[in-house]
């Protein structure tokens, strides 16, 4: 079995402390895994037009990489591009006559059917890997830190790419608990941070980012884990205007999910990137006296 | 407000466009307004979407053009997941914004942004925003 690695284009910019925690956590648990040698920006978001096919085409073409790299699937970090090329490969396999206009259109490429399957990260570690090869390598069990579960939209909707059925999430508390931490499930955990409407719409995402933040506090987590970047951004580096906004007395420290395993399995800061944080992040692991 | 609502201000057209553009049949809707309740930002917009399939249903479209919902619209799907009618309402709001996009309309504009918030910005989010809401 060969994996292929799509990272897209945040991983390489904005989010190398997710990327860079999860390739370390890869080599160190022994899995093959290889970046797709030419890979393109998958577009961000699924076409919900019926008429829209071109931008299909941007996805498409990255699963073609991964097939012509001999993979049978294909393996994504960010939410994001997790949903986007989940979907477009879900298009190509179903609808026969949207398949033929596609390949045809992209004749200079091999034909597509969907032989490419693509996971998320958290699917891949569960079910390739598997949680009890994660829970042997651990050097440094994150015991005693109540981290809450932020999914966001992109894992978990529309329900036919869903990391995991809606209603019965058990995968980030499952990763958690692998890695000695003690998962906190909250009300809000699959709300919408308010996405780009960070950018049209400030306001109104603040708010949602807020009443996220508030859940998690309230659920009495002291630190949040997510995989999205773009979630990231609103709930983390957005955070003190979110707070000022809601009214929220408490900061709360987030982490990408690869960070918290690159910690536990004892990978330095070179791994871990927590130096790309928020200052309350790096305080909260010092003050458990975890290695950062 | 009385609104008139006959077959004279029914715009069949429009509706075929939103049902050809979603793929929805969009007269499956019931009117339930479970898509309200779940949407996060139901309280901060000026129509519901249950409001906007009904005047979508009865082809109001110049009073649609006048909505703002559809624009602080995130696409995540809570409206499509928790639908009792299978509908895709997601996939409606994007036919409704795709509908005045294409007349080369821009709801956001790129130029806007400086550079000190692009130095910040994950790609994703301009990629993103810019996909769901410039022509």
């Amino acid at each position: 079995m060969k994996v292929s690695y799509y990272p897209g284009c945040t991983l390489k910019t904005k989010a190398k402390n997710l990327e860079d925690a999860a390739v370390a956590s890869m080599a160190a648990l022994g899995v093959d895994f290889e970046e797709l040698t030419r890979w393109n920006c998958c577009g961000a978001v699924h076409s919900l037009a019926d008429d829209d096919l071109i931008h299909q085409v941007a996805p498409v073409r990255d699963l073609v990489r991964a097939m012509e790299q001999g993979s049978d699937k294909v393996v994504t970090l960010c939410s994001m591009c997790y949903n986007t090329l989940a979907r477009a490969n879900l298009l190509m396999r179903q609808d026969e006559v949207k398949r033929k206009t596609i390949n045809d259109f992209m004749n200079e490429e091999k034909d597509y059917h969907g032989e490419v399957e693509v996971l998320h990260f958290l699917n891949f570690l569960r079910d390739q890997v598997g949680w009890d090869t994660v829970r042997n390598a651990v050097k440094v069990p994150l015991n005693g830190l109540k981290v809450a579960m932020y999914y966001g939209c992109t894992l978990m909707r529309p329900r036919n790419v869903a990391i995991e059925p809606i209603g019965d999430t058990r995968i980030m508390g499952e990763f958690l608990e692998a890695i000695g931490a003690a998962p906190v499930d909250f009300p809000e955990a699959t709300t919408c941070c308010g996405s780009y409407q960070i950018l049209a719409n400030p306001e109104a995402a603040h708010d949602v980012s807020g009443r996220i933040l508030e859940s998690a506090i309230r659920a009495g987590a002291e630190a949040m884990v997510l995989s999205c970047p773009l979630c990231e951004f609103n709930l983390s580096k957005k955070q003190p205007e979110v707070l000022k906004k809601n009214k929220i007395s408490r900061e709360v420290p987030v982490y990408y999910f690869t960070q918290l395993l690159a910690m536990a399995l004892g990978l330095g800061q070179e791994a871990c990137r927590f130096d790309l944080n928020s200052e309350c992040s790096v305080e909260l692991l010092k003050n458990k006296n975890f290695p950062v | 407000m009385p609104i008139e609502i006959s077959e004279k201000t029914i715009k069949r057209d429009f509706i075929d466009k939103v049902i050809k553009l979603s793929g929805q049949d969009i007269n499956l809707c019931f009117q339930c307004g479970t898509c309200g309740g779940a949407c996060p930002m139901s309280d901060k917009v000026d129509t519901v979407p249950r409001r906007i399939m009904r005047m979508a249903q009865l082809g109001m479209e110049e009073a649609l053009e006048e909505v703002k919902s559809y624009w602080m619209c995130a696409s995540c799907h809570s409206c499509t997941v928790n639908c009792p009618r299978g509908l895709d309402i997601a996939k409606v709001m994007e036919a409704l914004r795709l509908l005045t996009l294409r007349k080369n309309v821009n709801m956001f504009e790129p130029s806007s942004l400086d550079a000190e918030t692009m130095r910040d910005l994950p790609q994703i989010a301009m990629v993103s925003c810019f996909r769901k809401l410039t022509s």
